[in-house]
């Protein structure tokens, strides 16, 4: 805790301190190192997180969302809300008014065309555009006047800050993108490796998977930002070269996505070359339970579906203990450190929308004991295993190849032994874990296991879309080849009821209470989901670099333009 | 000026053949060393784990020893989690070098086969070594990802999840590894081919089986020692690839290869994690390499008794 | 000598077409999606649409013909056009990855400048230690020169690539200080310093793997040596007055360097696969880190390519290696 604070102060610190006198490109070159390279400088092609990040530096959206979590104006002027008549009273019109002036970095000027442009790019069917759902439920969107862009939901929208919200969302040059639209957008490589943006740096050079050079975009809006005149994103090797890169020998400014082990951080920070800064969103590492049965002795297309309940995990008692038994404060520890807190929560933030549930942290042996006494598991045989009518408690237990992982898969097993439960271990290869190949018996969508551990989040501070992946008919199987999000089979019908009545809510309290609700649905009351650890981002950069405020909610850069060197 | 005819020297009895290799063996300082190492260590790896049993902690005692340097009650310090390292190494140990020889063994006789068939048939060359420049340009892990995916359930189902994954594994890196033995052993047997006593031995009729197995098998010992060698080495490494890429063993079943790179990350911080592991692989290579010189040396009678 | 090497050339055309045809079933078959780092954010029918946009849901038969013909017509076409201006690939579908939708020859194209340099010249380095320790190693075989040259050689390759190379960056980069630990593959040599500069970055993976290379290559040496020189001919080559430098250098390394030649070879095909992990360790992003990451992501038109290469240079150098064998041995006879 004590370190974290640490952290936090000197954040504040660096932040706080004076940029008044800074003019453009004064302060030479900002040199940023990625573990993983990026591949592409447009959001809507990403094939991942990193992507994302490195465009936020030279595309920009309309609103931002800061580290609170709360909106900030870039290219609009202000946030469009019902009290201002920005969004209408109906909820199915949102208005944005363009800053005076904008231009792009190649001189010409930004109009509401571009963003009409945009949204047609990105809702193209044809177009495969990864950040489709920021556009889901858009009707139309028309340029009102050159400055004014007006998007109309196809009905009522609760939530309508999500076209052009957020570095998922920029705003692409019509002009350079035109030829680019539909099946033709990949083919374009200039433009989605060098895209002209309005951010505060313009790409001057793109290695694929490699090196990314970049200069101060000379028709930045703020004449005095920003602060370096050339930066370069380098990509590749692992996190502990890139924390080593900024935190030891001081190559580099800014290192993103430092997963190292937490004694490897405090070492590093003694170093005193550079800092680690931590911000926390919505990811939580859980365990999930698999309610159907994943026994490969029942016939292929009827293993892990409703037909078949789990013989072992559908008694909540079961499950109750197997949570209790866990030691989350230990897992933190030996994990991630400053980089995450334990949690029971799958909402775990913002604070308004997280429900008060700690019940689950603190580790309860004797009462998981007494729980798997109480259905019925005892061990008959004393062989150490506890069994009832014959079947022993057995538990496959898989996850992905990870240092981490790993760890966490071995002190749990070692809980589990103690309760009396027999583990086996899996380690999955990430790619194929997460790759959703419905050939491959190994997803997490097919879930042939009794229990899988990784990392989910939601992408919007607003839980909605996240909660509503719970539904009954969410459940990946053969109908709809694997491709579900309801990975435990999950099915309550008054879950259901309550996402359908989220979906409609339009006053703010009301949404949080039932987020909260919908998430001790699933977490306290039905331990059909073990959250862990909920886990920030954890990123470096070196102690001459000012002005970083890192962020969960938006991408990492999203103020690259008010950094500076700290002199 | 001549003597007078020297008497001759009581005939010795003749040695066996194996007498004769072991004299010779012996005289080679490296090969008596790596023996010596090759058996301490597999020694350790199968009885130590009978004479040296850790104490079992639970987890809230293992992590409140976890990152300890060497001690008495840990001789080679405990790792992140609290675990014992010289036990683990000691588990680990039995499957790296239980996989390294299996897996080169596979690797040598497979090559070996093709090798002797392509330099000894030219109809079958052609075709056998397109099968070669094949395997080679393969890409491993897409290999392995799909023998595992079409094998592994089956096997795990017969003879176990850990036995499962062991045969997986040694079989994969045994149909990858062959085709640089082959190669040598292909260009050793074209050269031998056209020896004189291969010539002559054609001349007067003798099979070919015979020939291949009285006169160009013990002749090609030479190199395929070699790649013997370097086999067990690259079997004990690409092993420990595999694990990274969590095609090997399940996750709480340590390889050295395993251990080595769950290790990296603590490397400034705790290097003995790194370097026991290394040492132990560093070393088993070494000892088998010494070996094998000396097995070469022996077995060559060229040089044998000189 | 000559119909051998045609030969030979025209069987490796069916055979490639053969072993591209089973790399691309093999990269197909194996599971993994080119999806799996999109965030989970990301729902499944937004995930459909991107694989159709790849053209990754078409049946394998069909992509297998148009990677066929887009990699023997329209970039070979497109490659003519950037020379000669013409537009022969006007229009075409040129061969895109997956993973970043750049085409996969303009990332080869930048890529290869760094494989060759910092790949080539560890190859390079690692044969020049190699043989003549190999040589001299044989030549007073169990002496201290040859002690040490096999526990050289031993620690080479007992000692995997990513232990050498962690330990080198620690020691050198890290505690000294004395080379930087990435390696800036932007850099351009246009004088002095900048030429200072590339050499100092080349230094520690060019070290790392130079002594993987030389082990392996000086052992083959030597025991190639060995073998030959007790062969009767050099007691005849000696018996005749020759000195012993011609009786080594001349005679018997010939013969020797037929097993070399082959280890040599077949090594130079691996430049170009790049040493994955010494790439990956000091962030020379070569062609190997990009095969393995290519893997890594299923990006298939990519590993395709990449694995089609490296068959096609491995067939090359096989035949270059045989052609050798007759040059070196007259002994051996292919007609």
């Amino acid at each position: 805790m004590k370190l974290k604070t640490a952290l936090l102060g000197a954040a504040c610190a660096f932040v706080m301190a004076p940029a008044a006198f800074a003019e453009r490109g004064a302060d030479g070159e900002l040199k940023l190192t990625f573990p993983q390279a990026v591949s592409i400088m447009n959001p809507y092609l990403s094939s991942g997180t990193k992507d994302v990040i490195a465009s936020s530096m030279v595309v920009e959206p309309l609103a931002a969302i800061d580290d609170q979590g709360t909106l900030v104006t870039r290219l609009a002027t202000e946030i469009p809300t019902l009290e201002n008549g920005g969004v209408s009273a109906d909820l199915t019109s949102i208005t944005w008014k363009l800053q005076p002036g904008l231009m792009w970095s190649d001189g010409t000027p930004m109009t509401a065309d571009d963003a009409v442009f945009t949204a047609a790019y990105c809702m193209d069917p044809a177009g495969g555009c990864a950040q489709a759902t920021k556009y889901e439920g858009v009707a139309s969107v028309e340029a009102v006047d050159p400055t004014t862009i007006k998007i109309t939901f196809t009905g009522p929208k609760p939530n309508p800050y999500t076209a052009f919200v957020g570095s998922l969302s920029p705003i692409l040059q019509k002009a350079q993108f035109a030829a680019c639209t539909g099946a033709a957008a990949p083919t374009c490589t200039d433009a989605n490796n060098m895209p002209v943006g309005t951010g505060p740096f313009k790409v001057t050079g793109f290695a694929v998977n490699d090196t990314v050079t970049l200069e101060a975009n000379p028709n930045y809006r703020d004449p005095a930002k920003p602060a370096f005149a050339t930066a370069v994103i380098k990509g590749g090797g692992d996190a502990e070269g890139s924390a080593r890169a900024v935190m030891e020998t001081g190559e580099f400014d800014y290192a993103w996505n430092t997963q190292i082990p937490p004694d490897s951080q405090t070492a590093m920070s003694a170093a005193g070359k550079g800092q680690f800064v931590v911000a926390f969103g919505t990811l939580v590492e859980r365990i999930e339970m698999n309610m159907t049965d994943p026994s490969p002795d029942l016939p292929e297309g009827e293993r892990s579906t409703a037909k078949h309940p789990h013989p072992i995990l559908s008694d909540i008692k079961v499950r109750t203990a197997l949570s209790k038994a866990i030691d989350r404060a230990i897992l933190v520890e030996v994990g991630y450190g400053a980089g995450g807190k334990p949690t029971c929560n799958v909402i775990p933030g913002p604070d308004a929308w997280a429900s008060d549930n700690t019940g689950c942290i603190a580790q309860d042996m004797p009462g998981a004991m007494a729980l798997l006494d109480e259905a019925g598991w005892k061990d008959s045989d004393s062989d150490g295993i506890r069994d009832k009518d014959g079947k022993k408690l057995s538990i496959l237990y898989q996850t992905t190849v990870n240092p981490i992982r790993q760890d966490f898969q071995a002190l749990i097993k070692d809980w589990w032994t103690e309760l009396g439960v027999e583990v086996e271990l899996k380690a999955i290869d990430p790619g194929v874990f997460f790759g959703g190949d419905a050939g491959s018996p190994d997803t997490f969508q097919k879930f042939y296991a009794d229990v899988e551990m990784y990392a989910n989040n939601s992408d919007n501070p607003d839980p909605e879309t996240y909660l509503s992946q719970y539904q009954c008919k969410n459940a990946p199987s053969p109908e709809n080849q694997w491709q579900g999000e309801n990975m435990n089979r999950f099915c309550d019908p008054a879950y259901d009821a309550k996402v359908a009545e989220l979906g409609k809510t339009t006053d703010l309290a009301t949404r949080e209470k039932l987020a909260k609700e919908l998430n001790d649905m699933v977490t306290k009351d039905s331990m059909t989901v073990i959250p862990l650890v909920h886990r920030g981002t954890l990123s470096a950069h070196s102690n001459t670099l000012g002005g970083v405020i890192i962020n969960a909610w938006d991408s990492e850069l999203w103020n690259s333009a008010d950094w500076f060197r700290v002199k | 000026m001549t003597d007078a005819p020297a008497v001759p020297a009581p005939p010795e009895k003749p040695a066996s053949a194996i007498h004769a290799i072991w004299r010779q063996f012996r005289t080679h300082k490296g090969a008596v060393f790596g023996l010596v190492v090759l058996t301490f260590l597999v020694l350790a790896v199968v009885v130590g784990p009978w004479l040296w049993t850790p104490e079992k902690l639970s987890v809230a005692k293992a992590l409140a020893v976890k990152n300890q340097s060497p001690s008495l009650r840990f001789p080679l310090g405990t790792d992140q989690l609290g675990r014992d390292m010289l036990s683990r190494m000691m588990q680990a140990g039995k499957v790296s070098l239980a996989v390294g020889f299996v897996a080169m063994i596979i690797a040598i006789t497979l090559g070996t086969l093709v090798g002797v068939l392509a330099g000894y048939y030219k109809r079958l060359d052609g075709p056998l070594m397109r099968l070669t420049d094949m395997f080679l340009a393969l890409p491993l892990v897409p290999l392995l990802l799909v023998m595992v995916m079409l094998f592994r359930d089956q096997i795990a189902r017969a003879i176990g999840p850990e036995l499962g994954a062991f045969t997986l594994i040694v079989l994969a890196i045994g149909i990858t590894s062959w085709m640089q033995a082959a190669r040598i052993v292909r260009g050793e047997v074209l050269a031998l081919k056209e020896r004189e006593y291969v010539l002559a031995a054609r001349s007067i009729g003798v099979a070919p089986r015979r020939i291949i197995l009285r006169h160009i098998l013990p002749n090609v010992v030479s190199p395929v020692m070699v790649a013997a060698t370097l086999g067990v080495a690259e079997a004990i490494i690409t092993e420990s690839a595999l694990s990274f890429l969590g095609l090997g063993f399940p996750p709480d079943f340590p390889t050295w290869g395993r251990l080595l790179f769950d290790g990296m990350q603590y490397i400034q911080l705790y290097p003995e994690r790194v370097i026991w592991p290394g040492l132990a692989i560093s070393l088993t290579v070494l000892s088998v390499n010494y070996i094998g010189d000396g097995l070469r040396d022996a077995l060559d009678p060229r040089i044998r008794g000189r | 000598m000559l119909t051998f090497t045609l030969r030979r050339l025209l069987i490796a055309i069916p055979t490639l077409l053969f072993i591209s045809l089973v790399i691309f079933l093999l990269v197909d078959l194996a599971p993994g999606s080119p999806l799996s780092d999109i965030p989970l954010t990301v729902p499944p029918d937004v995930r459909r649409k991107m694989i159709e946009a790849l053209g990754a849901d078409q049946p394998v038969f069909v992509r297998y013909v148009l990677w066929l013909r887009q990699f023997f017509y329209v970039e070979p076409a497109y490659l003519f056009d950037s020379w000669f201006g013409t537009s022969w690939a006007e229009g075409e579908q040129r061969l895109l990855s997956w993973q970043s939708r750049s085409p996969v020859f303009t990332i080869i194209g930048q890529r290869l400048p760094q494989t060759l340099t910092v790949i080539g010249t560890a190859y390079l380095v690692g044969v020049l230690i190699a043989l003549p320790i190999g040589i001299y190693s044989a030549y007073r075989q169990y002496s201290a020169f040859d002690q040490f040259g096999t526990l050289f050689a031993m620690i080479g390759f007992s000692v995997p690539t990513f232990f050498s190379g962690t330990l080198l960056i620690i020691v050198f980069a890290v505690w000294l200080g004395w080379f930087p630990t990435k390696y800036n593959t932007q850099l351009e040599v246009v004088d002095w310093s900048t030429f200072v500069e590339q050499l100092r970055q080349m230094a520690l993976p060019v070290m790392t793997l130079g002594l993987a290379n030389a082990a392996a290559i000086s052992r083959y040496m030597r025991s190639s040596m060995l073998d030959n020189m007790s062969m009767d001919y050099v007691r005849t080559a000696r018996a005749k007055g020759m000195s012993e430098r011609t009786v080594v250098l001349k005679h018997v390394l010939r013969n020797s360097m037929i097993p070399v030649v082959t280890v040599i070879a077949l090594g130079i095909p691996s430049i170009f696969g790049g040493a994955i992990i010494t790439e990956n360790l000091f962030g020379v992003n070569g062609i190997g880190a990009a095969l393995i990451g290519a893997i890594n992501a299923s990006d298939l038109p990519m590993v395709q390519t990449l694995a089609f290469i490296f068959a096609v240079l491995i067939v090359v150098f096989n035949l270059i290696a045989d052609v050798l064998y007759g040059f070196l041995d007259p002994r051996i006879r292919y007609d």
